[in-house]
């Protein structure tokens, strides 16, 4: 899933340095096409192992728990939702904390490792749900298990790639006089990791992990509950808590469901994500003390608190002592370290060419078996898919320019207001962080009202899902222009036209290229869920390549999604690296605001 | 090089045994291998030894290698040849004891005053107790007693700067090194540091064998050392090594005080006598950067060519340059750059420490401010292979534009990649003010000016005609 490398724009010195395009730290010299070749065979490979997997699923039953939308479910079926998150969340922690340390640290697969983040991160996820979910079928037969697992792995890939790169980011950006003084004290990498890395690594990992976890909550909504045939995949949850409230047109069941939706991410927003961020702020690498910090009621609720805020510590220095003590025993700990040791000394033994080798030949193996799937096509079948790109392409743009219209000018209008900026930003995050696919049911009772049909349906889902992301992106340019330019613009007398092409646009212009990236890559996802839907016995759908991906999914046809799965990698990487990368390194040279 | 105030010391044979060298130093050199054959050498074969009771200075401008040779005789970076030794054995085994003050403090924010001064003896198994009252103890010497709770970023510059004094200090370092430690300080905050430090040493308080110091600042290595070692740049290699016999407190307008540091003015400004030797020993060819092909452009501006030289015109053409630079207070990494650029360009010309302007330079100097671009034009064409090639490049591509990337790849060759940004950045603000050329900087190509393009466009649609 392409999910954003971080929600907003923070002033320059707030920020920890940051780049969307990840490829361009580490692809100066080395071999751009091999790598792109060496991943596109490695992820055809991946998808021949899971569709070959999910074959043994159609010889075993799965018991289809019954979903209810009877107001009582609804507590449990939340905390059902909410457990599934936590879990893949933490997971997805876990993952990109090692993944970036692997990346960072390890110059020989370092290229490779940043390639791969670069392309998984732009590929929209929901894709790969029914490949995924047979597969994990087919490895716990007979069991709820299976659908469970998952769309677990579902939600973790859609959330670990960014996570990952803001945590190796912020691994190569740790000032060199910093590591230095941790080698000659003699640091073991322990004592680095929780003293040096994480904290430094802190802010990037929080805010990408409100984005991280806005972006599952949109998938989980939508994969709780799927068909495949006339097989029906379903989990007891909040997703498909809504989706049979709308098949059965119950509307007291579906306005409570969003609202438990609403409810929740609000409070995510009060109880975890605020404190986090207010407390991160200590983590801030910068030599005065800022003015302008997020406050938090509970946080301050909590250090207030004698036993809560001393507790914690007491407990992890009786974890920590033990282990420094016998850390500094060890080597890392009696010689000092040198610092361009690293690269140096690993030669290449044998054994690591025989695994690569090995590797290789699996990959070789699984992508050859998927470009005989692939050559299955029909003529009239790639016309059709051809067809769809093109249609979904027009409506992503569409809805980003749609987006960008209204944006720009509300957003401009509300910066230019720091009492109202101060109010209407937050409410903006909360905004984006609703997944947009709860409201997209009641969105189409409403649209089959009066009429409309899914082309309108699908622009207005992309729409309602990232819209905000420009909005707040914008509030925040628009904050950031120095009054004393405002000023300067209202002194020469400016005409509108001036002030708007000489000062606001490119004033907000990097915000706003972020914002665009960001909500690019959401509506790509989105448009994978919202050009195809069943609501009751109707089928609404138009033409594009989620059409493609979801009857290729109903009817079981994996060559079909696997076309449709590269066609919208393949646009979207090349999107990203025709477009949105170069207009990002413009918004760095030429409309970067100096400090 | 023989001087009157200087005794050789370099030679390890006849010493005592309680002056036994801590760190030596043998034939240790820096290069880094470039994809081609050749590579860059940082610094050349070098010897050098700390000893146990005297504080040793290491002087010398930018791009002399001062902060490497620090790294590499505290085993934070391996040579590319040669051997350190610590009491006689090889640095990469030993259970070596020092620490680094740092230029940038390089504190850790998210740590307060306490732990970060405890985080050295954490890493050696301290148990608790006894690290807090360690910790405490080394605030109270570096006068932060009371300060334990705060974050570094509530405190000034200074007293960040006695943190990183307190957390060198705690663990008891044989051998202190200290990375230009007060020159992100201001004057006055750094003068009141430096005779803190002074005292902690002579009254013995700390119980450090030997202090190894990296400065660009003369003054502060006469005041400190006692003994300070020179490096002369491209590459990196020991000019003057020789004692400070001045006695503690020194006087800075005390005669003996003024005269050494004149004399190290002399030896920084004074051309090279002796080429190092070519290295022998290894089958790789080694590019001595003197004979290289392209020049190292110093990073200066050309506006502060103007400045410098218009000054020397007031002062009757001629001045030493150790005066300029107290006049000026200059630091020598300030001033250095733009003598080099003004003698590059053949503006202006040194003997003996003396600065002396050419015909062309007063030319310069007494110009406005279009003749004087007029004037650095010719020079530069002149002089400056790299803004020669970049002018003929342009002029030569049809479309009258060459990517930065074209120039990289060739300095490439023999700078490394920081230095080679660096040698594009100089060009670019030399060719700009020359108005040689214009570079764009989103598309990172050089391009023609402004004026001219049109002209050329101009003619183009001529042509077309």
């Amino acid at each position: 899933m392409k999910l954003p490398q971080l929600p907003v724009r923070f002033p320059e010195r707030l920020q920890p340095r940051f780049q969307p395009f990840a490829r361009s730290l580490v692809m100066v010299r080395s071999w751009p096409v091999v790598i792109d070749l060496g991943l596109a065979a490695c992820l055809l490979a991946a998808f021949f192992a899971l569709v070959h997997t999910g074959h043994y699923v159609f010889g075993t039953p799965v018991p289809v728990v019954p979903i209810s939308h009877s107001l009582s479910a609804l507590p449990l079926y939340s905390f059902y939702s909410v457990i599934r998150i936590g879990i893949a969340y933490l997971l997805s922690l876990a993952f990109a904390i090692s993944y970036g340390y692997t990346a960072a640290y390890n110059p020989r697969v370092e290229a490779w490792m940043v390639a791969t983040l670069d392309i998984l991160q732009s590929i929209p996820v929901l894709s790969f749900l029914p490949p995924v979910v047979l597969a994990m079928v087919a490895l716990v037969p007979g069991h709820q298990l299976g659908i469970e697992l998952g769309v677990v792995l579902l939600i973790f890939t859609g959330q670990v790639w960014n996570l990952a790169f803001s945590f190796y980011s912020s691994l190569k950006s740790i000032p060199k006089e910093m590591l230095e003084a941790s080698r000659i004290y003699r640091y073991s990498a322990w004592q680095r990791f929780w003293q040096l890395e994480m904290p430094y690594a802190a802010i990037g990992l929080v805010w990408n992990s409100i984005v991280s976890v806005a972006g599952g909550w949109f998938a989980l909504i939508a994969c709780e509950m799927f068909t495949m045939g006339d097989r029906n995949f379903q989990l007891p949850g909040l997703g498909s808590y809504l989706r049979t409230a709308s098949d059965s047109g119950d509307v007291t069941a579906l306005i409570a469901g969003i609202t438990t939706v609403i409810l929740i991410v609000v409070a995510t927003d009060q109880l975890i994500w605020r404190p986090l961020i207010a407390w991160s702020d200590k983590f801030k690498f910068e030599q005065v003390e800022s003015a302008d910090r997020v406050t938090s009621p509970i946080l301050e609720l909590i250090q207030r608190s004698h036993l809560l805020s001393t507790l914690p510590s007491r407990l992890w220095s009786g974890i920590e002592e033990p282990i420094y003590r016998r850390l500094s025993r060890s080597r890392d700990c009696r010689v000092v370290q040198p610092i361009d040791e690293d690269a140096a000394r690993k030669k290449a033994s044998p054994v690591f060419w025989l695994i690569s080798a090995l590797i290789l030949a699996v990959i070789l193996w699984g992508a050859s078996k998927a470009v005989v799937l692939l050559s299955q096509l029909t003529g009239s079948q790639i016309v059709t898919l051809l067809e769809g790109a093109i249609a979904s392409f027009l409506r992503v743009n569409v809805s980003l320019i749609i987006s960008a219209l209204w944006t720009i000018p509300v957003g401009v209008a509300i910066g230019f207001n720091p009492k109202l900026a101060r109010i209407i930003q937050p409410v903006a995050q909360i905004f984006a962080s609703v997944p947009a696919t709860a409201f997209f049911p009641v969105l189409l009772l409403g649209l089959v009202k009066i009429g409309g049909g899914l082309g309108i349906g699908s622009i207005a889902l992309m729409l309602l899902g990232t819209q905000w992301y420009i909005l707040f992106n914008v509030i925040a340019g628009a904050m950031s222009i120095p009054s004393d330019l405002r000023e300067a613009a209202s002194l020469y007398k400016f005409t509108r036209y001036q002030r708007w092409t000489t000062l606001i646009l490119p004033g907000i212009f990097p915000y706003l290229i972020t914002g665009m990236v960001t909500a690019s890559g959401g509506a790509w996802n989105a448009s994978v869920f919202a050009e195809y839907f069943k609501i009751g016995n109707q089928t609404l759908q138009t033409l594009g390549l989620g059409q493609q991906i979801d009857i290729a999914t109903d009817a079981g046809q994996f060559p079909i999604l696997l076309a449709a799965t590269i066609l919208i990698s393949l646009m979207v990487v090349s999107m990203n690296r025709l477009v949105w990368r170069r207009l990002y390194r413009l918004a760095e040279t030429k409309y970067k605001l100096l400090a | 090089m023989p001087e009157a105030t200087v005794t050789s010391t370099t030679s390890n044979e006849n010493v005592t045994p309680d002056s036994a060298p801590i760190i030596r130093a043998e034939r240790i050199e820096k290069y880094y291998a470039q994809p081609s054959q050749n590579r860059i050498q940082v610094i050349s074969p070098t010897d050098l030894s700390i000893i146990p009771g005297e504080i040793l200075a290491l002087l010398g401008p930018s791009g002399s290698g001062k902060s490497t040779m620090l790294r590499m005789l505290s085993g934070l970076s391996r040579p590319s040849a040669g051997q350190v030794f610590w009491h006689e054995k090889p640095i990469g085994d030993a259970e070596i004891n020092v620490s680094i003050v740092f230029q940038s403090f390089a504190l850790f924010p998210w740590l307060t005053v306490l732990e970060n001064v405890e985080a050295p003896l954490k890493a050696r198994g301290v148990d608790p107790e006894t690290r807090r009252e360690r910790s405490l103890n080394m605030l109270t010497t570096v006068g932060l007693e009371g300060f334990q709770a705060a974050y570094p970023k509530e405190l000034s510059g200074g007293m960040r700067q006695r943190v990183g004094f307190a957390r060198a200090l705690v663990v008891e370092p044989e051998v202190l090194f200290m990375d230009e430690p007060f020159s992100a300080l201001d004057v006055l905050t750094a003068e009141n540091l430096r005779s803190e430090l002074l005292e902690l040493w002579s009254n013995k308080t700390m119980p450090t064998r030997a202090v190894f110091i990296v400065t660009h600042n003369i003054e502060e290595a006469v005041l400190l050392a006692d003994r300070i070692i020179v490096l002369g740049r491209n590459p990196g290699h020991i000019r003057t090594d020789f004692k400070v016999q001045l006695q503690h407190p020194r006087d800075r307008k005390s005669e003996p005080f003024t005269n050494l540091v004149d004399y190290i003015y002399k030896v920084l400004t004074r051309p090279e006598i002796a080429a190092a030797a070519p290295d022998q020993t290894t089958g790789k060819p080694v590019r001595d950067q003197r004979q290289m092909h392209y020049q190292m452009l110093p990073h200066a501006r050309p506006g502060g060519v103007a400045g410098l030289l218009e000054l020397l015109i007031d002062k009757g053409g001629r001045d030493d340059i150790y005066r300029l630079a107290d006049d000026l207070a200059f630091e020598i990494d300030d001033l250095l750059p733009i003598v080099d650029a003004a003698q590059i360009l053949g503006f202006l010309k040194i003997e003996e420490g003396d600065a002396s302007i050419t015909p062309k330079g007063s030319d310069f100097g007494n110009s406005e401010i279009l003749r004087q671009k007029e004037i650095f034009r010719e020079a530069a064409l002149e002089n400056v292979l790299l803004l020669r090639q970049i002018r003929r490049a342009i002029e030569t591509k049809s479309d009258n534009t060459v990517p930065e990337e074209f120039f990289l790849d060739m300095l490439d060759e023999q700078f490394s990649a920081e230095e080679s940004q660096r040698q594009v950045e100089t060009a670019v603000n030399w060719g700009r003010y020359a108005e040689l050329f214009d570079f764009d900087a989103a598309r990172r190509r050089f391009t023609l000016p402004e004026a001219e393009q049109e002209e050329a466009e101009a003619a183009d649609a001529e042509d077309a005609e």
